[in-house]
């Protein structure tokens, strides 16, 4: 009994400690990354994922889909940080910055059966020599997660929007799939923190807030940044032609932009392009083979069915869907948009 | 302990290694193939070798490469396969992004996208490795077999290729290339070198594919104008399979039974092949045949040598459903298929005041071949004949480009 008591006591002592964490910079500094997410200290309570103190929550206008997974962000920016504002680009936040992405499928509709899943958790981290990436899985019990190198297949199941329960294979990238995406000539870097991407409200543990008016009231960025900031690509309120451009930077923008891993084709989605057959428009495949379904152009305006790029964004299939990795179930809501997009051109 | 240290660094000298720690990793079929050779691919260091025993490989998800200066090698050709015939993700078979990496013994099968692609690399060897789709030509293929794209000091020797939906062996947007001793079979195109600056092209066998060799440029991708193309000594022969490319894709427009087919670039020779049994043209030397907004893009071919070549029979049974080509041709010699055939399309200036010398193609000796070009000024004139024959016309001295070499660092 006594030593019941004790292993309580015990226990308590290591919540309370978790309480109280803090972030672990050295950890974050040194030249291996950690085994384990635990070892930051970037959450008080890791499995319920509440950041510590100096980790705020930030969010996108327009997200990358990964399979319907939800995604939970959090940013640490060291004491004293600035980060620079650079027009079309993320900032360039200063050396020990993190930037923290847990993909899980929530499940947390009021019917939902299935009890929350943590998948994953990928950090960049800003060191010296340019950003590391790293991604830590969740283990079963969901109590901590533990260092990625060649992935994982994750078969599961989760509650999709509609209340319906879905089947997923879910990868965890491996750490070169990592840079498929993140590469920008030669050198890895996040993708979402645009400023243009990040002007939107967020609620805080201390009420809600623009994001760009927080992060400067942290400190970390300048004030009046003037930007044309991408929207919520879902948001019907919003004008079509900048949805849809503003899921295509998001979800396509990265690999096909000048620099980009799909540079070699000449196809450009990135939101700043404005050379219609970079675009796409009445542009032919360089490299597509069978990706082309028998279609001569990437878009043909007005005709959503005679555009690859509709095509290869239905696909299921490896060797024809875009993007490459990192999905293995169809966008829906976003096909529908981009076929509504294409048609109108 | 001191004399194992002396034992290593001797060992060192005597391999005169750069990585005196290097070391190989063994891995033999198991049941979970993918994460052991991904995480020995990711976790290898500079100078280590991967070995992979013989025997099939099944992997559902693409593996890949990004350490530099490493091997991944197999026990041959066809003793270690990796088979993707039930990939579930990844576009490629094996994907290599970092410099100087060696490829060698080992084949790729049925990948859902393309096998093997390199991109953005310093130094790339492929050595005695095959790429293959093992149900025939099929559209449902996937792309390209070996293929480096935008890369500097490629090495292509000893290898197969057979069954890719566009090509076997495709090198794009590189520099610096050297393919060779290799097989090419029942591709839509057997070897083609695209958008790129010095390439030799030799010693290899081309034949069963809709296109045995060709010599590409396009607009509107970061590199174009290719140039310095050697193609020499190969046997690019029986090259009579249909078309079988997804519509929409460039080689789609290639007829079935072509030997050679240059488009656009600069500086081309092609000297010393075996040309021949090729349903419809041996040789043809033509223009992009597609309205671009590319101000950077010159769509005609300029400076293509063509010498010392022996022609077997050609045009008997022309493809006049794929593409312009054949039928254009197969229209102006009324059915007279020639060996050699350039399409003489200039920029306007040119058509009127004549092309500079020294972007003339120039048509050496290649036995008793026959030529037919298209003089583009009468073609626009009403009650001129725009075809010319006369293959002395074209005759003219041979001027070598250089030969390729590649960065010792390889």
């Amino acid at each position: 009994m006594k030593l019941y008591n004790s292993l309580i006591l015990i226990a308590f002592a290591i919540s309370a400690l978790s309480i109280t964490a803090e972030v672990n910079h050295s950890k974050i500094l040194s030249e291996d990354v950690a085994l384990k997410l635990s070892d930051y200290g970037f959450f008080n309570n890791l499995t319920k994922q509440i950041p510590a103190d100096g980790v705020l929550p930030y969010d996108l206008n327009s997200a990358l889909f990964s399979d319907y997974a939800d995604k939970l962000r959090f940013v640490y920016v060291p004491e004293e940080g600035f980060a620079e504002y650079r027009p079309n680009k993320v900032f360039n936040f200063p050396v020990g910055s993190v930037l923290i992405k847990t993909f899980a499928y929530l499940n947390d509709s009021p019917e939902s059966d299935l009890s929350t899943q943590l998948l994953e958790t990928r950090l960049l981290i800003r060191r010296d020599e340019g950003w590391k990436n790293v991604s830590y899985i969740w283990n079963e019990e969901q109590t901590d997660a533990y260092k990625s190198i060649a992935g994982k297949t994750i078969s599961t199941q989760f509650v999709n929007d509609y209340g319906g329960v879905q089947d997923v294979r879910y990868r965890v990238p491996n750490i070169n799939q990592c840079k498929e995406c993140h590469q920008s000539n030669e050198t890895i870097t996040p993708i979402g923190p645009k400023a243009r991407n990040l002007n939107k409200d967020t609620s805080y543990a201390d009420g809600t807030m623009n994001q760009l008016l927080k992060w400067h009231q942290q400190g970390w960025i300048k004030e009046n940044i003037s930007i044309k900031s991408m929207v919520d690509w879902s948001d019907i309120n919003e004008n079509l032609e900048t949805r849809a451009r503003s899921y295509l930077d998001i979800n396509c923008g990265h690999c096909h932009i000048e620099g980009g891993s799909a540079d070699t084709t000449g196809l450009y989605l990135n939101y700043a392009e404005n050379r219609e057959v970079h675009l796409g428009y009445f542009k032919k495949p360089i490299a597509a083979g069978r990706a082309s379904n028998n279609l001569k152009y990437s878009i043909v305006p007005g005709k959503p069915d005679e555009s690859i790029l509709l095509y290869r964004m239905q696909s299921l299939d490896p060797g024809i869907m875009m993007p490459e990795s990192g999905r293995a179930l169809q966008h829906v809501e976003a096909v529908d948009l981009l076929r509504k997009w294409i048609h109108q051109l | 302990m001191k004399i194992f240290l002396k034992q290593s660094r001797l060992y060192c000298l005597v391999a005169l290694s750069t990585f005196c720690l290097a070391k190989t990793i063994n891995i033999s079929p198991s049941q979970d193939p993918y994460t052991e050779i991904q995480e020995a691919l990711i976790l290898a260091s500079p100078g280590d070798i991967i070995h992979l025993s013989a025997g099939l490989y099944e992997l559902e998800d693409s593996l890949s490469i990004d350490v530099n200066n490493i091997i991944l090698e197999g026990d041959g050709i066809n003793s270690t396969v990796l088979s993707f015939q039930n990939q579930l993700s990844g576009a490629q078979g094996l994907s290599v992004t970092s410099d100087n990496v060696i490829l060698r013994d080992f084949a790729v099968e049925n990948a859902k996208g393309d096998a093997i692609k390199v991109k953005g690399v310093d130094g790339i060897s492929f050595i005695r490795i095959r790429t293959e789709w093992t149900n025939g030509p099929s559209s449902e293929n996937g792309a390209y077999g070996l293929y480096p794209v935008e890369s500097k000091n490629v090495l292509i020797d000893s290898c197969v290729a057979i069954g890719a939906s566009d090509a076997g062996i495709y090198v794009g947007q590189s520099e610096n290339i050297i393919v060779k001793n290799s097989i090419a079979e029942f591709n839509v195109a057997g070897i083609e070198i695209e958008n790129s600056y010095y390439a030799d092209v030799f010693n290899n066998y081309a034949s069963n594919n809709t296109g045995g060799i060709l010599v590409f440029d396009l607009p509107d991708i970061p590199q174009q104008g290719g140039h310095h193309i050697r193609v020499f000594n190969n046997k690019s022969v029986n090259n009579n399979t249909d078309n079988f490319a997804p519509e929409g894709n460039i080689v789609g427009e290639v007829p079935r039974g072509s030997g050679i087919i240059i488009q656009a670039n600069s500086h081309v020779e092609i000297f010393n092949n075996d040309i021949g049994d090729n349903d419809t043209i041996n040789i043809a030397v033509v223009t992009y045949g597609y309205d671009t907004e590319d101000e950077n893009y010159y769509p005609h071919p300029r400076s293509i040598q063509i010498h010392g070549n022996r022609f077997g029979r050609s045009g008997y049974n022309p493809d006049l459903e794929t593409g312009e080509l054949a039928k254009i041709l197969f229209e102006l010699s009324d059915g007279n298929m020639p060996d050699i055939f350039w399409d003489g399309i200039l920029p306007l200036p040119q058509i009127i005041f004549g092309q500079p010398k020294e972007d003339k193609i120039i048509l050496g000796d290649n036995g008793d071949a026959s030529f037919l070009t298209i003089n583009a000024l009468k073609y626009i004139l009403p009650f001129f004949d725009p075809v010319e024959t006369n293959y002395e016309k074209f005759s003219g001295e041979i001027t070598p480009l250089p030969p390729v070499a590649l960065s010792e660092t390889l």
